[in-house]
């Protein structure tokens, strides 16, 4: 048996999923995230059943791509679990009555339950399904799990509503009737939410929210990541790794090809966490405890951001502003999650419609936003010489931003359409599910960006211990001290930075560089090539042809933007 | 200090009668129509914004960005050139 799980966007359906399932999937406020589907399995009566998260859609007529897929997988199921937003409920029944209308069993969950006393309203459930042709309707609140064992046994109970097809306007006065039937509202004020809602996408005030908010995040995300290095992770490499290391340097003898490869180069006759660049040395200290406390940081803040339901009104009030860069508000979500990583980013302008914003918005990312490993590099190694160039190195990197962003308006061809978004209503978190979604990205880090900064470690000491670096070095010495005022070898640490942008840290670490040659190579680092991960995503999301164009424009733009740093500074 | 954006684009569309745009924010009105293409039609209409419907204008934001209004107690956000296609008999504040 194949269940599939159909609604609007918004409506908690990711939550209901898995509920039923147990397969814990990214449930977030914002339209979008759903592209593309999951599935899992869960047990009806005794038979293993497979269950499908179908994008969010607000019609069977499509209007977008989601929902096209969406009509699709209409025809593979066998039942439907509409899932529908009880606060909503008549922008919501004209997809039940499309799906009434087709020749499928249905249940339907009044999902938000607990929200309807909230706003005021009230639902005869039984007159409803009466209403609905007698297909079982059953109230649930998803997050508290309030209500899925009876929406569990109700799918046995799942039948067609034999109704007739109807044209648009005649299904919308019959979701006019069946509301005004089993619906009553009673007159109330508005909330403290509502009220904040309201402020957050006016002009002025909204604008000074967003600042908050923007401050806050960085307050909480450097909170995060200071205290668990300085008072977990640090201490924990101190006092039990170190000595462990110290030992195996000692009993290698202090030197050889092995002791180059796990302990690396001793500086000043002892072992360094970031510069011996050993595997671990480097190769633990690195990823453990310079990045991966701002990646839970980060991804903590987002998630936060996320379930409340703030992104969205970010987006409106971006949106004027996005649009100068042939982008509209939405595309500040791929931006955003740049921050992070670069990987999903590229991977979250799909939510984008247009070709056109695809590619600008996915080159802007790759060239203009430095991922959390990245920043990491920027704050351990340029602020030590003080806030000002840290400050001067995010400047820069917004300014190509929105420079390279109006240049690729200009140039782009096609066109990139309007904003039309719901707003969803503002949502308290919920710990667990917020817990959970961290745990997810905090893993898909440990698992697909260890493994690549592992073999950059050793791939760099093997090239290193070969003399492969000497010749680029050569080769590209020109480049790098005439055009950049960087040292000849910084070339290797940005080439490395394919690889993995942290990795690189350790690279530039023993060249000493001064604070400007930091700044410049910094902003090198951040604008050349993407690390390979990125690449790969690129490509995919791309194609070949945009990717390479999209690879020829950060080229250029970095030795631009990177030879006026160097002229200026 | 926008409103000439907001006057200029009343002007144009006077003949027709108030829009989501001409709408100062705290107003309702009635929806009367919805010009423009099937899908911005549909989609529109998927989230309340249809011939009939009583809104309420939330916002419009700064330098031609877009309006939010209230549809069934729910916000729905659009860009300018979307919201100046939706015809609205204003019905005071």
């Amino acid at each position: 048996m194949r269940i599939l799980l159909m609604g609007n966007p918004n409506v908690g359906k990711s939550v209901v999923f898995s509920r039923l399932t147990g397969v814990r999937v990214i449930s977030s406020n914002y339209p979008g995230t759903t592209v593309g589907y999951s599935e899992g399995r869960m047990k009806v009566v005794d038979e293993v059943a497979q269950v499908i998260d179908v994008p969010g859609t607000y019609t069977l007529d499509p209007t977008c791509e989601a929902e096209e897929v969406a009509l699709h997988m209409l025809q593979m199921g066998d039942v439907v679990i509409n899932v529908v937003d009880a606060t909503s409920l008549e922008r919501n029944l004209f997809l039940t009555l499309q799906l009434l209308e087709k020749d499928i069993p249905v249940v339907v969950a009044l999902n938000l339950w607990d929200d309807t006393k909230h706003c005021g309203i009230t639902i005869d459930v039984e007159r409803l399904r009466t209403e609905l042709g007698g297909v079982p309707v059953v109230p649930t609140v998803a997050v508290s799990g309030q209500g899925i064992k009876e929406l569990v046994e109700a799918i046995a109970c799942a039948r067609g509503g034999q109704h007739p097809a109807r044209s648009r306007d005649e299904r919308w006065a019959a979701v006019g009737r069946i509301t005004d039937a089993v619906q009553t509202i009673t007159h109330r004020h508005h909330t403290w939410s509502e009220r904040l809602s309201d402020a957050t996408v006016k002009p002025a005030s909204g604008a000074v929210i967003a600042l908050g908010v923007l401050a806050a995040s960085l307050w909480v995300i450097r909170l995060i990541g200071e205290s668990l290095i300085s008072y977990v992770l640090d201490p924990l490499y101190q006092a039990f790794w170190l000595p462990l290391v110290e030992r195996l340097s000692i009993s290698l003898g202090g030197q050889g090809v092995l002791h180059a490869l796990l302990v690396g180069r001793l500086v000043d006759g002892a072992v360094h966490p970031v510069e011996s660049f050993g595997l671990l040395t480097s190769g633990v200290y690195v990823p453990f405890a310079m990045v991966l406390p701002y990646i839970v940081g980060f991804y903590l803040v987002l998630g936060l951001l996320e379930d409340i339901g703030y992104l969205p009104r970010l987006a409106v009030l971006l949106d004027s502003g996005m649009h100068r860069l042939g982008l509209h508000g939405y595309a500040i979500i791929p931006t955003l999650l740049g921050l992070g990583c670069n990987v999903p980013a590229v991977m979250a302008t799909r939510i984008l419609e247009s070709r056109r914003e695809r590619f600008i918005a996915a080159t802007l990312v790759a060239v203009a936003i430095p991922c959390a490993s990245l920043q990491a590099v920027i704050i351990g190694l340029v602020g030590d010489f003080g806030l000002e160039y840290v400050v001067l190195v995010y400047a820069t990197l917004l300014c190509v931003w929105l420079v390279l962003g109006i240049i690729l308006h200009r140039v782009t061809g096609g066109f990139s359409p309007e904003l039309l978004i719901e707003i969803p209503r503002y949502r308290l978190p919920v710990v667990k599910a917020v817990l959970s979604k961290l745990w997810g990205r905090v893993r898909g880090f440990l698992m697909e960006a260890l493994p690549i900064f592992f073999v950059s470690v050793l791939a760099v000491n093997l090239l290193y211990a070969a003399g492969a670096f000497g010749v680029l070095a050569r080769t590209a010495a020109p480049i790098m001290t005439k055009l950049l005022g960087l040292p000849a070898e910084s070339v290797v640490a940005i080439v490395v930075g394919f690889l993995r942008k942290d990795v690189a840290l350790g690279l530039l670490a023993p060249l000493s560089l001064t604070a400007q040659q930091f700044v410049v190579a910094s902003v090198m680092l951040a604008m050349t090539f993407p690390c390979v991960a990125t690449f790969a995503v690129l490509v995919k999301e791309l194609g070949w042809r945009d990717t390479a164009k999209s690879t020829a424009t950060m080229l250029a733009s970095a030795l631009v933007v990177g030879a006026i740093l160097n002229a200026v500074l | 200090m926008f409103g000439w954006l907001r006057h200029r684009s009343a002007d144009a569309n006077r003949a027709d009668g108030d829009t989501l745009v001409s709408m100062a924010p705290g107003q309702s009105g009635i929806v009367l129509d919805v010009r423009g293409g099937h899908r911005a039609v549909e989609r529109l209409g998927a989230l309340g914004i249809r011939p009939g419907k009583r809104v309420t204008k939330v916002s419009a934001m700064a330098l031609g960005g877009p309006v939010t209004v209230e549809v069934d107690r729910s916000h729905v956000a659009m860009g300018r050139h979307m919201a100046d296609r939706v015809l609205v008999q204003v019905s005071g504040r």
